[in-house]
């Protein structure tokens, strides 16, 4: 009787081992793949000149560009109001609000609304409605109102995690409410604030649905002269080279050497997030 | 009388830190034994390693031998048996979030006894063991939850008691309790007695001259002494014991 | 003083951003969804075709959310229980050292993008599931199952991994102090404990795999008819809006049906997502009343 339920735990554990497995074997494969195919390709001039000879050689600088862009739009957009958001939510909001109350429930319903939906929204907003036509603009506000939630949250998270003593101590001495959080809050939020931010980055950076009809193009000759034209991008250009196009086998490796580069790209972007974040709470000493 | 657990040269690390330095002590047979010392003095851990419950901390290094009915339990025991064996009662009323009567099942079932009328047979006798019967026998579907803590309590014992083990860990079973409830586990410890072999580490020096047969006083990890309960509270040999017996610490 | 009203007003106007922009995303899309609806009407569940550029156009939307149910089912029924595993063997089993360091791992790779995931998918699976089931070509309903599966394990992990850690460390101890092993331990008394937390993460996994877009336009194989098995090319919801919307004519009857479709997911996720938030508030105060 007791060996046999050793037995069966035994058999279990092998079991909740080989699901391990299973996931790293996935995951292993994935990585392994893309960057082996991947590495053959990119060379200097792959990342520095524009495609060329209808998508079979060249480079995808203009792609890279093209991400730089509708990243750092988005993330200028996004960051002020979704901090102002969180601490206004944190610090200011009274929890019995409806309002406040529909506010939260308004970034939850964000945050679960699958991408696709908010290029469609972009592209009747800000494409059709406002004129802003296929370009920049109108992509990177897209994005930026997809990882608002994202912001929000994280934000929201490290204004929590200070000290309600911090607040205290500044109220005590007499330091007005906006004086408190600009002095004694923000500045210790900060760091988390920015993990949040910097996660946000390589979000947006690898999202392709939402700026499919609000921003990119699967070519352009020439790099962008302003934020109303239309641009390439890292994960569109994958896309493209796997589904349009006349030359499917010689698209293939520029395909390997982008996704390497966009992957690198993003999980680069997180490890940064993560490292920061690993070191502000290593120094932390409340 | 016969002793039924023996520590002896018993040393316990947690990394580097040393928590019980050269415990040798004996447990005996169907008596009350009372554990007490100042907060963070090693008690808990004492009692812990009687169960192994020390097992699932990480890092944790153990030296000398615990004696079961002349068995090493580190050597000649396994983990599973020995706990059936050996059962305990946590510091707060920890049912499980099932019903009252699938907590005192729990232990049974684990143990592959699956035929309805035994369990329920079972049950019914623990839970009149641990005089909760009266109060619950209605109700044994309701969830645990919906009883008092102290109530909840009652039900781990009885959940305890389930298994038939020989020795029951009380890890101070009051500390979260209102003298009510206090007064009605302690009633409870004196009735059990007769059958089980009972330690108890507690907080509450009143509780342990109320209760237990001898008493050991344990500070920084070293016991520092073991005796009858009334001479341990009357005349203490060792100077600190008598300090902190007239509360000058702790 | 002034000033202080002033920022506290201001903020407040800020923070509704939120609920402004969800809002319009709900207004935009019943605004150019609803000509289609209005000319369509029930022929979107009365015809089996989605033929939006035959004349005249058919608008039946019966095989895409066909589509839909049969990969989302699919990635789950593979997603779910290697997820369920595999966090109780982060959170039960490993040690606390190793678990640090794989559980930020796994939430890295919820970050890798969709296209990157349909890609491998194209280079990858599809070739292995064509030569595995000896199809013709490898883009089907199964590929674009497995590819969404893999992509919502990350997430599922993580969400179960964060309800079993939440469990009082107290039950356990009873558990194990009553003589149970490990895995009794485990299956008895932690994962039920964590029930609800399992079911908000499953729900969740429901929730991203119906929104993924791009590895399902990519590896589903894309057509529009009622799908009879995993082993056929599908087009999913998703699919289809970000196929034809480049070349659907703004403001035509078949540029309206597709924001129909995406007022349809949106509506679906806005209710999945309100199911597995209910689910967490319970839980959570589930465990403050202990």
């Amino acid at each position: 009787m007791k060996r046999n339920r050793f037995l069966i735990q035994k058999f279990w554990f092998a079991i909740l081992g080989l699901s391990g497995l299973v996931i790293a074997i996935i995951l292993f494969a994935l990585i392994f793949f893309v960057t082996v195919r991947g590495f053959r390709v990119i060379n200097w001039e792959f990342l520095t000149a524009a495609p060329k000879d209808g998508m079979t050689a060249g480079g995808i600088f203009p792609a890279i560009v093209g991400t730089f862009y509708l990243t750092l739009l988005a993330i200028a957009a996004a960051l002020p109001v979704g901090v102002i958001t969180a601490i206004y939510l944190n610090e200011y909001a009274d929890r019995t609000n409806c309002l406040v109350r529909l506010s939260r429930k308004a970034v939850n319903a964000l945050a679960g609304i699958p991408s696709v939906v908010f290029g469609l929204f972009g592209l009747a907003l800000f494409v059709n409605f406002l004129h802003f036509g296929v370009s920049i603009l109108s992509g990177g506000l897209t994005l930026a109102i997809m990882i608002l939630p994202v912001i929000i949250r994280s934000s929201e998270e490290a204004l929590s995690a200070v000290p309600f003593s911090f607040r205290e101590a500044s109220l005590a001495l007499g330091a007005s409410k906006w004086y408190t959080i600009r002095r004694a809050v923000l500045p210790t939020a900060l760091p988390g604030i920015f993990t949040g931010a910097i996660l946000g980055i390589g979000r947006v950076a690898g999202e392709t649905a939402p700026i499919m009809f609000t921003a990119a193009t699967f070519f352009t000759g020439r790099l962008p002269s302003s934020i109303r034209d239309e641009v390439m991008a890292l994960p569109y250009h994958i896309y493209g080279l796997m589904t349009e196009g006349t030359h499917p086998e010689q698209q293939a490796p520029i395909a390997y050497g982008t996704a390497l580069v966009l992957l690198i790209l993003v999980l680069g972007i997180d490890l940064i997030a993560i490292l920061w974040r690993y070191r502000s709470r290593k120094t932390k000493k409340w | 009388m016969e002793k039924i657990i023996k520590i002896k040269n018993l040393n316990l690390w947690f990394g580097e830190k040393h928590i019980l330095k050269d415990i040798n002590m004996d447990f005996q047979a169907n008596e009350i034994s009372a554990i007490i010392g100042p907060s963070g003095c090693g008690k808990s851990t004492l009692i812990r390693t009687l169960n192994r419950m020390n097992d699932l901390i990480p890092e944790t290094k153990i030296k000398g031998s615990v004696l079961l009915d002349g068995q090493d339990i580190y050597q000649e025991h396994n983990v599973v048996t020995l706990r059936t064996k050996v059962g305990m009662v946590f510091q707060r009323p920890n049912p499980f979030p099932k019903s009252i009567f699938e907590n005192v099942a729990y232990g049974l079932r684990v143990q592959g006894i699956h035929k309805h009328r035994e369990i329920a047979g079972r049950v019914e006798n623990t839970l009149k063991a641990a005089a909760l019967w009266d109060e619950v026998k209605d109700n044994l579907n309701q969830n645990a939850f919906q009883l008092s803590g102290g109530q909840q309590q009652r039900l781990c014992i009885a959940r305890a008691l389930a298994v038939e083990p020989e020795v029951i860990l009380f890890d101070e079973p009051c500390s979260a309790l209102d003298p009510i409830s206090t007064a009605r586990i302690e009633e409870l410890l004196l009735k059990l007695k007769t059958s089980y072999t009972i330690i108890i580490v507690t907080h509450n020096m009143q509780q342990a001259a109320r209760v237990a047969d001898t008493t050991a006083f344990l500070l920084m990890g070293e016991l520092i002494e073991v005796g009858e309960t009334s001479q341990i509270f009357k005349q203490p040999k060792d100077k600190r014991t008598e300090d902190y017996i007239t509360g000058r610490f702790g | 003083m002034q000033t202080e009203n002033i920022i506290r007003r201001s903020f407040f106007l800020v923070a509704l951003t939120s609920i402004i922009f969800l809002a319009g995303i709900l207004v935009t899309l019943v605004v150019n969804a609803l000509p289609a609806l209005r000319e369509i009407g029930l022929g979107l569940f009365t015809t089996t075709h989605w033929y939006p550029t035959a004349e005249p156009p058919e608008f039946g939307v019966i095989p895409l959310i066909a589509a839909s149910l049969w990969i989302t089912a699919g990635a789950l029924l593979f997603s779910v229980p290697l997820g369920i595993l595999f966090s109780l063997f982060l959170s039960e089993v490993l040690p606390e050292k190793i678990k640090a360091f794989l559980k930020p791992t796994v939430e890295l790779l919820a970050n890798i993008p969709s296209v990157v995931y349909g890609f491998f998918g194209m280079v990858f699976l599809a070739p292995l599931v064509m030569r595995l089931f000896h199809l013709p070509v490898g883009l089907n309903g199964l590929t674009a199952s497995i590819v969404l599966g893999i992509m919502a394990l990350p997430t599922i992990t993580s969400v179960c991994e964060d309800s079993l850690n939440a469990v009082p460390r107290t039950y356990r101890e009873a558990s194990l102090a009553l003589g149970a092993t490990k895995w009794e331990t485990m299956i008895h008394v932690t994962l039920p404990a964590a029930a609800s937390g399992v079911s908000a993460a499953v729900v969740l996994g429901l929730g991203r795999a119906i929104g993924e877009t791009m590895t399902v336009l990519m590896v589903a194989g894309g057509a529009a008819v009622i799908p009879r098995s995993l082993l056929q090319p599908m087009r999913p919801i998703t699919a289809n809006i970000a196929a034809e919307m480049g070349e659907a004519a703004v403001g035509g009857l078949h540029y309206q049906s597709l924001f129909a479709l995406a007022l349809f997911l949106l509506i679906i996720t806005l209710f999945i997502n309100q199911i597995s938030d209910t689910i967490v508030e319970k839980s959570r105060q589930r465990f403050k009343v202990q």
